[in-house]
């Protein structure tokens, strides 16, 4: 018995498993370019009648010192606090993708949660009707005030597991969670990689066999339709952000309409390959 | 004397307070605020520390590398003209600055770098401000024969030339890192990152009492060699210990070595002096525990300078090792609770101190550890309005050597580097 509970953002996965797929979740951090644009990129994800888009979109938000992002997540976000990108803008950006039809958890680093009051970010993250937060440099050890907040507002919470994960922290880290596991597939921080990890199928199979009825998105490293599809072979879910972000920095401080349309294009092909997997 | 550490292995050590906890804890500070790919090694590491420090073999290596390489013990120099300055006080400086490699760095790098190798790795990874801890990583890892690697912001990277090429010619290889502010909490960033990804055969070799457990013990550890010498040189001179150790605080890793075997003996005060840059008032200052509040940052809670929403604020300090908008958890632990004091010391306060010293000792010190010797003339000055028949006996650690500071002593002087006068130049010809 693994004690996982499902929860608000688990039902993306179970849509996706009933079209006989794995679900895609697409990053995108709030503030970036600034914060009007951000909404439409963010919407961009989503897709539209025909279109298929993301499943689940991660809304980022942006930290001064963010230890598991890489250089394009870390530049974007750079920018964004430049251009003036505040806490509260997080639930705007929530709000945005509900109105785009799709269910939002919020991806951030702590100190942020924390400075704003863990109850009060429950709250209004509810409020705006967000699903859940990914916590990235919070493990379940040090979570006591989280996991209250989060039950008290039913929100759901994504805590990461790791290649280097013991046996024993995958299965108490997974009880801890609700609506999903999130599997960091690279011993490493975010970013494409040419080639899918070969930890990635390994450390997934140990959380089955752990935690059979778990639901694990597995990200870090999947920049392509093919990697996608690969990922969808063995995992519920798999998480995509730099490659969102890349067409939206090449056109940084210009031509953002195409920008959005490379992004769509990107997200067109990795809606394809969770739909072409197996 | 052979053997600089006096605790014997397994025991408690003097000023044990059983802080951490089992989790990391000082109370409320402290813990882990980390990528869970990052918990698995934490977790050696700790299980590591934990047996090589009951591991007598461990200490010997360590303890004849202090004497013979770093030149442990330092001394313990009374400055009989400097302490005319500081009221009724006899002060009595720690010389750290004497140490290889010209700081205190070298006692946790030596240590650290050690149980690396026992833990079979292979290549240290450093982050550095000022170049301080990235020359003493590159020199335990010249000795050691491991690799190494220092990450440092770039814009450091550009005032610190000089170190750039010390690590260099010692073998390092050295990272400019250009993401966020460029400076030294990046470079802590990168190095973090990098360590999730190179954990099988990398440490990282972290320069302060700071980050996630059990960095600040097992630092905290290897630098309380300071104070157990601090307390053996005292009885034997004075027949007693000092009332007051003054340290400076960026990190805190000098301060936490110069506190550790006194924080349970009450008779001896502690005080930690932050850098305040321009005053804490302006808010360009780097004083956290003065002028920040309780945050996480680099894996810990503790006191962070912070902006309303919870980004970290860039720090300001004429001295790099200072330049730091954290401070170890043990410290923000000792500032709640008030056994230890924190006190800003602005710039100019630190300028002053820096002349003072060198001019009535002709020790040149570090500008952090001018910090502290402003400190130690405030509490001397103090404590002769407060009680003017007391002699008190105040230990200042000179934490560091003031070598790497003449270019900003010369620009913060308006010195020029030109001669005084010119003697010996005869006219000649001219004549009709």
């Amino acid at each position: 018995m693994s004690g996982f509970q499902t929860g608000f953002s688990s039902q993306a996965f179970q849509v996706a498993a009933a079209q006989g797929r794995t679900a895609l979740v697409g990053y995108l951090p709030v503030g970036y370019p600034d914060v009007p644009r951000s909404l439409e990129a963010l919407a961009a994800l989503c897709g539209g009648p025909d279109d298929p888009g993301v499943d689940l979109v991660e809304v980022g938000l942006p930290y001064s010192d963010p230890m598991m992002d890489g250089p394009v997540i870390q530049a974007a976000g750079t920018l964004a606090l430049e251009r003036g990108v505040r806490t509260k803008d997080v639930f705007t950006a929530v709000e945005a993708v509900r109105a785009a039809g799709k269910p939002a958890v919020v991806m951030t680093y702590w100190n942020l949660v924390d400075r704003y009051g863990v109850k009060a970010f429950a709250r209004d993250l509810a409020a705006a009707g967000g699903a859940g937060l990914i916590t990235p440099d919070l493990i379940p050890d040090e979570a006591g005030d989280w996991l209250e907040a989060s039950d008290e507002h039913g929100l759901d919470r994504i805590f990461l597991v790791a290649p280097s994960s013991s046996d024993e922290r995958i299965v108490s880290t997974v009880a801890a969670c609700r609506g999903w596991v999130y599997a960091t597939a690279v011993m490493g921080v975010t970013g494409t990689r040419a080639e899918s990890a070969p930890a990635a199928p390994a450390l997934v199979a140990r959380i089955r066999r752990l935690c059979p009825n778990a639901l694990v998105g597995v990200g870090l490293g999947i920049s392509n339709g093919r990697q996608a599809a690969e990922v969808a072979a063995f995992a519920d879910a798999a998480i995509v952000g730099s490659a969102f972000l890349k067409p939206l920095l090449a056109v940084d401080g210009g031509d953002f309409a195409r920008g959005l349309a490379d992004l769509a294009a990107v997200r067109r092909d990795l809606a394809q390959g969770v739909r072409t997997a197996g | 004397m052979t053997r600089t550490d006096t605790p014997p292995a397994g025991a408690p050590a003097p000023g044990d307070t059983g802080l951490p906890d089992a989790t990391g804890h000082y109370n409320k500070f402290g813990g882990r605020y980390v990528p869970e790919a990052l918990v698995a090694a934490l977790d050696q590491l700790d299980r590591e520390f934990e047996a090589a420090r009951a591991d007598d073999a461990f200490w010997r290596e360590l303890d004849g590398l202090r004497v013979n390489y770093a030149g442990r013990p330092t001394p313990l120099t009374p400055a009989e003209k400097f302490s005319r300055l500081c009221g009724n006080a006899t002060v009595l400086l720690k010389r750290e600055d004497l140490n290889h490699t010209g700081s205190h760095k070298i006692n946790n790098v030596l240590g650290q770098a050690l149980l690396a190798r026992r833990m079979g790795k292979t290549r240290l990874i450093a982050e550095t401000g000022a170049g301080q801890h990235g020359v003493a990583t590159a020199t335990a890892a010249a000795l050691l024969g491991m690799e190494c690697r220092v990450y440092m912001g770039l814009v450091d990277t550009r005032r610190q030339a000089l170190n750039v090429a010390r690590m260099q010619l010692l073998g390092a290889e050295v990272v400019a890192v250009e993401s966020g502010s460029q400076t030294l909490k990046d470079a802590m960033n990168e190095a973090m990152r990098e360590w999730v990804a190179t954990v099988d055969d990398t440490h990282y070799l972290i320069g302060t009492v700071a980050g996630p457990h059990p960095f600040p013990k097992i630092v905290k550890h290897f630098q309380r060699v300071i104070s157990s010498e601090i307390a053996e040189q005292c009885r034997q001179c004075y027949g007693r210990l000092p009332d007051a150790v003054v340290a400076c605080v960026g990190g805190g890793s000098n301060a936490m070595g110069s506190f550790a075997d006194f924080i349970d003996a009450p008779g001896v005060e502690l005080y930690g002096m932050e850098a305040a840059g321009d005053g804490v008032e302006t808010g360009r200052h780097a004083s956290s525990i003065t002028g920040g509040s309780v945050g996480v940052l680099h894996g810990m809670r503790t006191y962070v300078l912070q902006d309303e929403d919870g980004q970290t604020l860039e720090s300001h300090s004429i001295s790099a090792g200072l330049d730091y908008p954290g401070v170890g958890p043990e410290h923000a632990w000792l500032a709640a609770t008030g056994r230890a004091k924190y006190e800003p010391v602005d710039d100019a306060e630190a300028m002053e101190a820096f002349k003072l010293l060198t001019r009535t000792e002709g020790i040149m010190p570090a500008i952090e550890s001018a910090h502290a010797l402003a400190g130690a003339i405030r509490l001397g000055r103090r404590w002769q309005r407060e009680r003017p028949a007391w002699h008190p006996l105040i230990v200042v650690t000179v934490s560091g050597r003031g070598d790497k500071d003449v270019d900003t002593a010369v620009r913060y002087f308006g010195l020029t580097g030109q001669p005084d006068r010119c003697v010996g130049k005869v006219e000649v010809g001219g004549a009709a």
